[in-house]
């Protein structure tokens, strides 16, 4: 089969899915649906898995093609169509792997749910908008995936539908991304005034002639066109990678059913974000702001959202904050210029954060719904494939050296430290510190639920177990690359050629990357060097306070809680950025809304004018009523005099 | 059908005198008006295919024209033709009027006969609009289509329909007598009633600014544009669903369709000088109309606010083209997009508010209420119908794959090159629209039962789903592939900007 039929098939076989599981779930039943939607992704998983075997080995050429044309209007090319090279198989592969394993794990977690088809038929709605998103040349159709993938996180986590918490939560998801997307679109928009295309490969070639070009924005001055365009792509990117101030959603998101909080919440969506910085980079290198920028947003995501994993209680929710803590590692790695770093953290992280959180999902079915650790406890022995894969997913979220998430993590902090660019420092030190946080609360998770006495009833007790295979399976597939994806590919993805053409580096010369490249000398010798680093022993201590808090002194959390008591304050109020939204822009706005409505709507507008004129019309009516007395003569009079009128005025003002 | 058969007046008598029938079935035999009005309105619409089929984007000028005297004295003549502006939306009209029909089958009983035959003549009258080429005809239909709707508001609407009526004829009379003026001004100067021969009449820019606020006070409350547009929601409100139904798709289309065939190409200097005034006003209804939306308990005002913002696309769309040749010292490469998005919001506007005052019919037709409060978790008991009401109001909100995304989309980027600002200040719509559209689905849709009313609630029968699905099919394949729509347009926007390019003074 030719290369273009396989990449075509790629996303219309979960969309082919979604469509049948969605409107004839009925006809095909609980059984029908998952098997039509597993096998749609299976065979999106085996072709994505064939088209980076074929770029990779095959030596085949990258793909940059159109499928068809959307409209031409004005000259202007609007068309759907893909870009496959090395860095969208990647993603490809990362997406629909992941996607696979969540369609399985589904299966167990959703069993007992009268939702059943359409959850199938949303995820692999969901693999058909993030594949889309992915395998985007041009503009318009990056931003049709990224609205798309919103929408289906929107269903999806208002899934469970009569839950107030959930329609609310997914409302507020939908909408901070708006903010985003808002960003997002006035950058393209920018992009096509400049341009004249929306065109990846066309912007991308004309990119650096158009690298002092300047816009005007009246009332704020001249700015670089490439900042301008840059911050604005990347606004959208804070909504969907959940970045400060646009990241209150993805705590609020953990709503949703856990397979998609793995899937999309951790995995996947919120990576389309870090995915776009790096394909836009012919851009973003351009714009030395933009990029210090993106360093700032990151790095205080990263430290920040990792403090408020520090004393979460909800099992999803310690996830979800380091899921937000992680993704400001990924962004630190961008702004530092180290994308293909940031490319390979977004790897390790989708498979042992899904990892995480698929396990999670498991002690959740065990516990029957409930997901406050200070409940678990002690699962260890009831649930052994579940501890030691979250074992291996916590190693490799800590950074343990060896394990996938080692690799990644170290070479972002490697490289932000190496880098010279405004905002550097800043982040150097949110991202090293972030490692001791990252490594406390992950073990905090680890004990609270598999270690200590056990706190829950009776009852639950009695009743824990190891959920069924479907659920294990993906368990143990995820825990595989969760050790040693990134042992193996961090040559070939780093410091070899892989990504080639697809990421652009300004200077390579001095670029990050290639600096960490001369102390590079193999994966092992790197772990074994770790050793010597302050990340290695930062994480340790944070290992080691936990485990000693956890394990032995339970009673010194208390004390640290109310010696820091205003610090805990900050932190549970999550520094107060729900409160602030809530009240300026969603009260705000209906506020504002009613006040336009009925004082210059009703009041000014229908009020004084409009019913205004008709009662003078109505006065003035009472007047002139005296004038239509019904006798003929009166109105024979009248028309004379009005034709006299109207005659006299044509002959004086026309002639 | 060969090419001289006079394919337009068909597409506005069919209707008009089709209405005939349904009068003949009367009162007593309802079944038989309503599938009397459905022969009618099917076959025009089948025709009104021919139309598309039958148009030649290559061809510049008016096609399938026809052309007879009617009043010699005046040189008013019966003159027809169409392009690539006009044929959308007659074929959205004839198109709505099957819809129409079949909304109304089951929620109209009280004198079914003449229902049917007010919504035939305004569907002929509304054709008539968009096919007219001489001033006075053009004039005529326009002024004539109030009639039916007066009464549809009237006669089947809610408890203050006289209130409301009354304020929708002033409202829409008081603006078309200064075009009236407009026109007849128009005539005495160049001996003509032809529209086509206006264009290209040379006129003054003290004439052209006065013409233009004459055009602008009919279509901007056509539209309606902020601040004429306060009759549009207590319209809304007391029609019945059929009339909301029309008066958004259909009617509402008429103001822009007036601002693209009189007042562009009429008066393009005072356009060019005014254009100020109105993006201005686009933008007021863009931002401030988007937060009254917000702040609606009742769910059809809400889609009227939502539509007058909606609108306020399509006059940005249109005027910001002089914006955009002034920054680019006259060469108007980039307005097109605008002006395209302008015509593809009028026509995916048509499908998304028609099909959302269908979703609010058929809550009412059951629960006899329109208050947001009223209602919460319909998805319980109405699965296939949370279905419909999600597509549609997430396509109110823009999103990309429905019709709704697409002229947002253009005017959005077009408008970018006129002024960062004015994209920043259209590009709201992303937030506010996906605030009052998401809200709503929140607050009607999503939750648990709220009470014994909703939870008595059927799903959607056949008819209903027929309906609904014809329409969700409309805004996905206009989302997904607009193309043949823009092909028939982009043509006729070129052409517009040649002329507009040229001064007239």
């Amino acid at each position: 089969m030719e290369l273009k039929s396989i990449l075509i098939l790629i996303p219309l076989l979960p969309l082919f899915g979604s469509i049948v599981a969605g409107l004839f779930g009925r006809q095909v039943g609980r059984a029908g649906a998952h098997w039509i939607t597993i096998l749609a992704v299976a065979g999106s998983c085996v072709l994505s898995l064939y088209v980076i075997k074929q770029l990779v080995f095959g030596g085949v050429e990258p793909v940059n093609t159109t499928i068809y044309t959307w409209a031409v209007t004005d000259g202007i090319q609007f068309q759907v169509g893909f870009l496959v090279d090395k860095l969208t198989a990647l993603m490809m592969g990362v997406v629909t792997f992941v996607s696979l394993m969540v369609h399985i794990y589904t299966i167990g977690y959703m069993h007992d749910d009268p939702g059943y088809q359409r959850f199938f038929s949303y995820i692999n709605l969901f693999t058909f908008s993030m594949l889309m998103l992915v395998m985007a040349n041009n503009f318009m159709q990056l931003f049709f995936g990224w609205e798309a993938v919103g929408l289906v996180s929107y269903l999806l986590i208002g899934f469970w539908f009569k839950r107030q918490s959930a329609v609310s939560a997914n409302l507020k998801a939908f909408l901070v991304n708006r903010v985003g997307d808002f960003g997002f679109l006035l950058g393209i928009a920018a992009i096509l005034s400049v341009f004249g295309t929306v065109n990846y490969q066309e912007v991308f070639d004309m990119a650096p002639s158009m690298a002092n070009a300047t816009i005007t924005v009246p009332g704020f001055g001249e700015w670089s066109m490439m900042t301008f365009i840059c911050i604005g792509l990347f606004i959208g990117a804070m909504g969907k990678s959940a970045q400060a101030p646009l990241h209150v959603w993805l705590p609020d998101s953990m709503e949703g059913p856990t397979p998609i909080s793995a899937l999309i919440h951790a995995a996947t969506m919120v990576t389309a974000g870090i995915f776009m910085v790096t394909r836009m980079s012919p851009l973003f290198e351009l714009s030395e702001t933009a990029l210090s920028f993106i360093l700032v947003i990151g790095g205080f995501t990263a430290f920040s959202m990792g403090l408020i994993g520090l004393i979460q209680n909800d099992i999803k929710r310690v996830v979800a904050y380091s899921t937000l803590s992680q993704l400001g590692y990924m962004t630190v790695a961008l702004g530092a210029s180290a994308y293909s770093a940031a490319i390979f953290h977004l790897m390790t992280h989708a498979f042992f954060k899904a990892l995480l959180f698929l396990g999670a999902g498991s002690v959740i079915i065990a516990m029957h719904h409930r997901q406050d650790m200070r409940e678990m406890g002690g699962l260890k022995k009831y649930m052994p494939v579940t501890y030691w894969t979250g074992w291996i997913g916590t190693l490799a979220l800590i950074g343990f050296p060896f394990f996938s998430g080692f690799y990644s993590k170290d070479m972002i902090i490697e490289a932000v430290g190496h880098s010279h660019r405004a905002g550097a420092t800043f982040a150097y030190w949110c991202v090293l510190l972030g490692a001791f946080f990252t490594a406390f609360y992950s073990f905090r998770l680890l004990h609270m639920t598999f270690h200590g006495k056990p706190r829950m009833d009776e009852h639950t007790r009695s009743h824990l177990h190891e959920p069924p295979w479907v659920v294990t399976v993906p368990l143990i597939l995820l825990a595989i690359p969760s050790i040693g994806i990134g042992f193996f590919t961090i040559e070939p993805l780093l410091f070899g050629d892989f990504f080639g053409d697809a990421i652009f580096l300004k200077d390579p010369e001095h670029n990050v990357m290639t600096a960490l490249a001369e102390h590079y000398h193999g994966a092992t010798a790197m772990a074994l060097h770790a050793l010597a680093t302050p990340v290695f022993w930062l994480m340790l201590a944070g290992v080691g306070l936990a485990s000693y808090i956890y394990l032995r002194q339970p009673k010194l959390a208390e004390t640290f809680a109310q010696r820091l008591g205003f610090i805990k304050h900050i932190l549970e109020k999550k520094y107060w950025f729900d409160e602030l939204y809530l009240n300026v822009f969603s009260r705000g706005g209906v506020n504002l809304g009613k006040q336009l409505w009925q004082k210059a709507d009703a009041g000014l507008i229908d009020g004084l004018l409009v019913n205004g004129a008709a009662n003078v019309t109505g006065r003035v009516a009472v007047l002139f009523r005296h004038l239509q007395s019904g006798y003929l003569y009166h109105y024979a009079f009248m028309m004379i005099i009005g034709l006299i009128i109207i005659i006299g005025a044509f002959v004086v003002f026309v002639k | 059908m060969n090419a001289s058969w006079p394919l337009l007046s068909t597409l506005i008598w069919l209707p008009l005198i089709g209405a005939a029938l349904p009068l003949f079935a009367g009162n007593q035999r309802p079944d038989m008006a309503r599938w009397l009005a459905l022969l009618v309105s099917l076959v025009t619409f089948v025709i009104s295919l021919q139309l598309w089929t039958g148009f030649d984007s290559s061809i510049v000028g008016m096609q399938f024209v026809e052309k007879s005297s009617w009043i010699d004295a005046f040189s008013i003549n019966y003159h027809l033709g169409v392009d690539g502006f006009s044929v959308p939306l007659i074929v959205l009209t004839t198109f709505f009027g099957v819809i129409i029909v079949l909304a109304a089958w089951g929620s109209i009983t009280a004198r079914v006969y003449q229902y049917m035959a007010a919504f035939l003549a305004l569907e002929g009258l509304m054709v008539g609009v968009f096919a007219a080429l001489d001033g006075i005809l053009f004039y005529v239909f326009f002024e004539a289509m109030l009639i039916p709707m007066f009464l549809v508001i009237g006669i089947w609407g809610g408890p203050r329909r006289v209130y409301a009526s009354i304020k929708f004829f002033l409202y829409t009379f008081l603006g078309s007598v200064f075009m009236l003026v407009g026109l007849i001004w128009l005539y005495l100067k160049t001996g003509s009633f032809a529209i086509l021969d206006w264009h290209d009449a040379a006129l003054g820019m003290q004439a052209q600014t006065l013409l233009f606020l004459g055009f602008l006070a009919a279509f901007a409350v056509k539209i309606p544009m902020w601040p004429v547009h306060t009759w549009l929601p207590d319209a809304h409100v007391e029609a019945p669903t059929g009339g909301s139904v029309v008066l958004a798709a259909i009617m509402l289309k008429i103001g822009g369709y007036g601002f693209i065939r009189f007042s562009l190409p009429i008066t393009p200097d005072a356009s060019s000088h005014l254009d100020w005034l109105m993006i201005l006003l686009s933008l007021i209804a863009v931002v401030y109309i988007g937060f009254v939306a917000l702040a609606q308990q009742d769910m059809k005002k809400l889609i009227a606010y939502s539509s007058i913002s909606h609108m306020g696309f399509v006059t940005l769309g249109l005027f910001i083209a002089f914006a955009i040749a002034r920054n680019s010292g006259g060469d108007f490469q980039g307005a097109g997009l605008g002006i395209t998005g302008a015509m593809v919001q009028m026509i995916s506007h048509g499908f998304i508010s028609g099909a959302m005052f269908l979703c609010v019919g058929v809550l009412y037709d059951r629960v006899h209420s329109r208050q947001i409060n009223d209602y919460g978790g319909v998805a319980n008991t109405m699965p296939w119908f949370a279905v419909f009401m999600v597509l549609f109001f997430m396509a109110n909100s823009g999103l990309p794959g429905t019709s709704g995304f697409v002229g947002e989309f253009m005017v959005i980027l077009s408008s970018f090159k006129a002024n960062p600002w004015y994209a920043f200040l259209a590009g709201m719509t992303l937030i506010l629209g996906a605030a009052y559209s998401l809200w709503l689905v929140k607050r009607v849709v999503f939750g648990d039962v709220a009470n014994q009313q909703v939870s008595e609630l059927q799903d959607i029968n056949r008819r209903e789903a027929l309906i609904l699905t014809i329409l969700a099919v409309a805004v996905i394949a206009v989302g997904v592939y607009p193309a043949p729509l823009v092909e028939m347009i982009d043509p006729a926007v070129q052409q517009l900007l040649n002329h507009i390019g040229q001064s007239k003074v």
